[in-house]
């Protein structure tokens, strides 16, 4: 389905990215895992690639700094020979109520979750405007779409990707490069392993499906915006939160 | 100077669908040509695979006319 394709997945070496970096190899691509700071797991990742099959290369980079972004679509280039697929991952949270929010907290959020998508974007698309065909996957959030007390910087961030997604498709739909983001909701992973019960215990009551997402359940999102089966789809945000918001 | 405008002439040609007889130095991509700003932008891509030369965002955004692109061109060689 995806046989023969580059793709680049920052901030793949846990959580939402490390299983979309998996899917997309299961389905035949060649996947290049970016990762921060967690050196092993990415390279565990790229292993499991291996052993599905697929190439995996491991490239440290910070997706918030535009020499290092660049250095890394390069080395993805030059490993695979093209760059079909980019999944815009990467993320962090530092929560506070706004109140309390310092300004370095707000920055280093939009610096991540926002900025990194867009240097990741403009990096990118040289190559797949060049390739007459490219598909951006970015990973936006529910609360990006519904706010979120507590999270300030992170829902402006989020919304900020979802404008940006919208910006991007308008601006590269001639070139037949798609982009389309996912807004996962309340998915468990390291970052939702923080929450105490009882804030797990109000989220998931707000959740029409009355759990709890996976991992798995984005990436299966994520490898159908990248393939032909959303051949005709741009600038969307697909909600993959159990109804939560509607 | 004119085998360089040549070839430019013929990218332009290739990438813009236009007729021969409107690419000329004075020509502007924007206003005689119709190109757009992603059209521009493919173009000063072109060139660069054409000529094996980089053109930094800064340089590219003084790239209006066709005279500009060849000017260009002819400085770096």
């Amino acid at each position: 389905m995806l046989t023969g394709k580059a793709a680049l997945v920052t901030g793949a070496s846990r959580g939402i990215g490390r299983e979309i970096a998996l899917e997309l190899a299961r389905k035949g691509a060649n996947v290049a895992v970016n990762y921060s700071g967690s050196k092993e797991k990415a390279e565990a990742v790229a292993e499991e690639i291996r052993a599905i099959g697929q190439e995996s290369i491991v490239i440290q980079a910070n997706v918030a700094e535009e020499d290092s972004v660049k250095a890394m679509v390069k080395e993805t280039i030059d490993a695979f020979g093209s760059l079909d697929i980019l999944v815009n991952n990467a993320g962090i949270t530092r929560d506070n109520l706004l109140m309390r929010m310092k300004e370095e907290e707000f920055d280093a959020v939009i610096q991540t979750n926002l900025k990194g998508v867009f240097l990741c974007t403009k990096a990118v698309t040289r190559q797949m405007m060049k390739q007459r065909a490219g598909r951006i996957i970015n990973v936006a959030s529910i609360v990006g779409v519904s706010g979120n007390p507590g999270q300030a910087n992170y829902v402006a961030a989020k919304a900020g990707v979802i404008g940006l997604t919208k910006t991007a498709a308008k601006e590269l739909a001639a070139r037949n490069v798609l982009v389309n983001a996912v807004a996962p909701g309340f998915i468990t992973t390291d970052m939702t392993d923080e929450l105490t019960e009882d804030q797990k215990q109000a989220m998931q009551s707000m959740i029409p499906l009355g759990k709890p997402g996976k991992p798995e359940d984005v990436a299966r999102v994520v490898r159908f915006l990248a393939s032909e089966d959303s051949n005709y789809m741009t600038g969307q945000t697909l909600h993959i939160d159990g109804g939560m918001v509607m | 100077m004119a085998d360089v405008f040549e070839q430019v002439k013929q990218i332009v040609i290739d990438r813009l669908d236009v007729d021969e007889s409107k690419v000329t130095l004075e020509a502007s991509f924007k206003e005689d040509l119709e190109a757009d700003s992603l059209d521009v932008v493919e173009l000063v891509m072109e060139l660069e695979d054409q000529f094996d030369t980089e053109i930094s965002d800064e340089d590219a955004e003084k790239i209006a006319t066709v005279g500009d692109a060849v000017n260009y061109i002819n400085s770096k060689q």
